[in-house]
């Protein structure tokens, strides 16, 4: 096994509203292994693009973190500004989730493709832009030396993806955060942009953190997957696992919630209820009020994070021995 | 980008041609014999025949306008009834005070502006951010005559540090080449009295920039918040790049957009407006012109002031359009 590029423990994210203050990310652990693809699953609103602001330090201002993100020794949750700024777009980078607005519209292309590598390579201007033009052919678009004097607006959505990818990937990171990156596509656009990533991944040695809610997503693209509910993550498995034998009830509801995923021509399934709002987190498993194997003990105490066998690991007392500790392994539908 | 200047300024025949037309048929839409009104009661009757027949107003009125459109494109204006000076002689040396004094006035306006407006924007909430927008207020609300005469207080009278009106010393009076003061004193490498016009020019730029510049400033720190939370200033800070340039770069050239759009009304307005500081400041400019022409109801001096300063507010419309252009790639052209 790889080691961890990025070990984020026991990561809380708060931000400071009119109501006080609302834990969005509730002490979460994961690591993404050098080269790997991790995928990031849940529904909206659980805490999945807060948890990649946090590791790019991109907060608003109203957000605070506590715990430890560690990225190659350094700990990015206690990294000073200037620290942080040399690590963004240069070590990690990242793409989010809307091609059409995420491009500054009064600049063109080139100008911003180069500009990571001026500040991080310290570069010169033509040797940048001869490599934007290269990254620009490695993401598949056609005439880039043209593409490099283009505004933003003359390109579609699925272009603007890939210019966003390529201006991920200057810098040649370890990390790319991809949130969302093809939600805002259309169906065979986003085939070809997970495509490109998965080339992208196996030919450099950079390590993806997959955001998204869409399982078709986490089969095709990721090796290992973690499960997030409500700021928590229920939860982690490899991605063979995660779809052979789901253990939690929410990631059994999610699965079972994907057309076709099981061939079968029924109603398509939906996990009943509505995600929690943050700040309205009641005691015990955040997930019972939707849980059809909902007990007693679920409403009153919390279930922590309990290993199972191969690296799978789960937040629910289905798999606690009632009276001692030990975890029990089983399968639910 | 050249074929759009282009169109554009062929767009603003018609508009001028129709605002000559508006202008000239101002004078005519007085109920009664305008050289009746101008002349009062107790006129005799030769003398009203008289300027009728000099003010052309006995032939037809299409005649007239051809007439008066032939004088214009020979930079004719006609004649003062007052001075029974040609018009264009008498108006160029008073709109060049005014577009001296306003030009003076907006550099104030935008510099202190749309500075103050970004600083306020980065520093949202902070106590420079309060300290701006309430000066803004104040700025909006102060009466113009008031605070021309406080400035005439304390700085001219109580320190002595600047002139209280006009100019340029009249001891040393100025050779007038273009009529623009500035200009002129450069043009014949007098170094002192250029001193002394930019001393003259303080105190009434001051007065005439400050509603402006309150403006400027307000419009720029909202257009500054609204750009700084797109997604595309967010791509920029996860490329790494430090805050003064993410401010200044990616979100000022956005920003500019709206501000560009008030920056150009609030020059227009200038150049009309600046009557009660031209009073105050005893600034022979076209507004003071124009008050004395009305004063004394001498239309054609009325008549041509209004035309010249109409121009000047479709020219810096032009401008204006032009810097959208230059600004925004999504303009079409
Ligand atoms: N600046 C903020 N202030 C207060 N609450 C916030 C802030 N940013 C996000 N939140 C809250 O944090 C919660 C998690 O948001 P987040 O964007 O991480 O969800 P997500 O999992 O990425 O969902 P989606 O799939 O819709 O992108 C949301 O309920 C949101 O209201
Ligand atoms: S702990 Fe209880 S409520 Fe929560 S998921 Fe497991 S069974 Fe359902
Ligand atoms: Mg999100």
């Amino acid at each position: 096994m790889s080691s961890p590029v990025l070990n984020v423990h026991r990561l809380k994210t708060a931000f400071a509203t009119d109501d006080g203050e609302v834990t969005v990310v509730n002490d979460i652990d994961f690591h993404v292994n050098a080269g790997e693809v991790l995928g990031i699953v849940g529904e909206s609103g659980c805490g999945k693009s807060v948890t990649s602001l946090s590791v790019m330090g991109l907060l608003p201002a109203n957000g605070k973190v506590h715990g430890d993100i560690v990225f190659k020794g350094e700990n990015l949750a206690r990294a000073s500004d200037q620290k942080m700024r040399s690590i963004r777009g240069n070590e990690i980078a990242m793409i989010f989730q809307e091609p059409m607005t995420s491009l500054n519209p009064v600049f063109t292309i080139g100008s911003q493709l180069i500009e990571a590598l001026k500040i991080h390579k310290k570069m010169s201007k033509k040797q940048a832009q001869q490599l934007a033009i290269a990254k620009l052919k490695e993401v598949g678009l056609p005439r880039a030396e043209e593409l490099m004097k283009d505004f933003p607006h003359q390109l579609s959505g699925g272009m603007r993806q890939r210019v966003m990818i390529a201006m991920a990937m200057m810098c040649s990171p370890q990390l790319l955060i991809a949130d969302e990156p093809t939600t805002a596509l259309d169906v065979t656009i986003q085939a070809q942009i997970l495509e490109l990533m998965t080339k992208l991944n196996s030919e450099t040695d950079t390590a993806i953190m997959m955001i998204t809610h869409d399982l078709g997503v986490v089969a095709e693209m990721c090796q290992r997957v973690v499960v997030m509910y409500a700021g928590k993550i229920v939860e982690e498995a490899d991605v063979v696992s995660l779809f052979k034998n789901p253990k939690h009830p929410y990631t059994v509801g999610l699965i079972r919630s994907v057309p076709d995923m099981r061939g079968k021509k029924e109603r398509l399934y939906s996990i009943p209820g509505n995600v929690p709002k943050p700040g309205s987190i009641q005691t015990g498993c955040q997930f019972a009020p939707r849980c059809e194997h909902a007990m007693e003990r679920c409403f009153q105490e919390t279930p922590e994070l309990t290993s199972l066998a191969e690296a799978q690991k789960v937040r629910c007392w289905l798999y606690v021995e009632s009276k001692g500790e030990g975890a029990v392994d089983r399968t639910i539908s | 980008m050249l074929s759009y200047t282009i169109r554009r300024v062929g767009q603003l025949i018609p508009v001028l041609l129709g605002m000559v037309f508006i202008v000239f048929m101002m004078i005519r839409a007085i109920p009664g014999n305008p050289a009746q009104l101008i002349l009062g009661q107790q006129a005799s009757k030769q003398a009203i025949e008289e300027l009728t027949k000099q003010l052309g107003l006995t032939e037809p009125w299409y005649t007239q306008f051809v007439e008066y459109m032939k004088g214009l494109f020979q930079g004719d204006l006609g004649m003062s009834l007052k001075t029974r000076n040609p018009i264009s002689d008498e108006l160029w040396p008073h709109l060049a005070a005014t577009i001296e004094l306003a030009f003076v006035a907006m550099i104030i306006a935008v510099i202190i502006g749309v500075n103050a407006g970004i600083i306020s924007a980065w520093l949202q909430n902070s106590w420079f951010d309060y300290g701006v927008m309430l000066i803004a207020l104040i700025g909006i609300s102060m009466p113009i005559f008031w605070f021309g005469l406080m400035e005439q207080y304390f700085v001219s009278i109580q320190l002595d540090l600047l002139p209280t009106t006009g100019r340029e010393d009249v001891r040393a009076p100025i050779e007038a080449i273009t009529n623009l003061y500035l200009l002129d004193t450069l043009i014949q490498g007098n170094f002192s009295q250029f001193i002394e016009v930019v001393k003259h020019l303080i105190l009434p730029g001051i007065a005439l920039g400050t509603i402006p510049m309150a403006i400027i400033a307000r419009m720029t720190r909202s257009s500054m918040l609204e750009v700084m939370k797109s997604d595309y200033i967010r791509t920029a800070r996860a490329k790494g790049l430090k805050m003064p340039l993410v401010v200044y770069k990616h979100s000022l050239k956005n920003a500019m957009i709206p501000v560009v759009t008030v920056i150009g009304l609030q020059a227009g307005l200038l150049l009309g407006g600046a009557i009660l500081t031209e009073t105050i400041f005893g600034w022979p400019g076209i507004g003071t012109y124009i008050y004395d022409a009305i004063s004394s109801r001498d239309y054609p001096v009325i008549q041509s002031g209004i035309l010249v300063i109409a121009t000047l507010f479709v020219f810096i419309n032009l401008i204006v359009d032009l810097l959208y252009a230059a600004i925004d790639p999504r303009i079409k052209y």
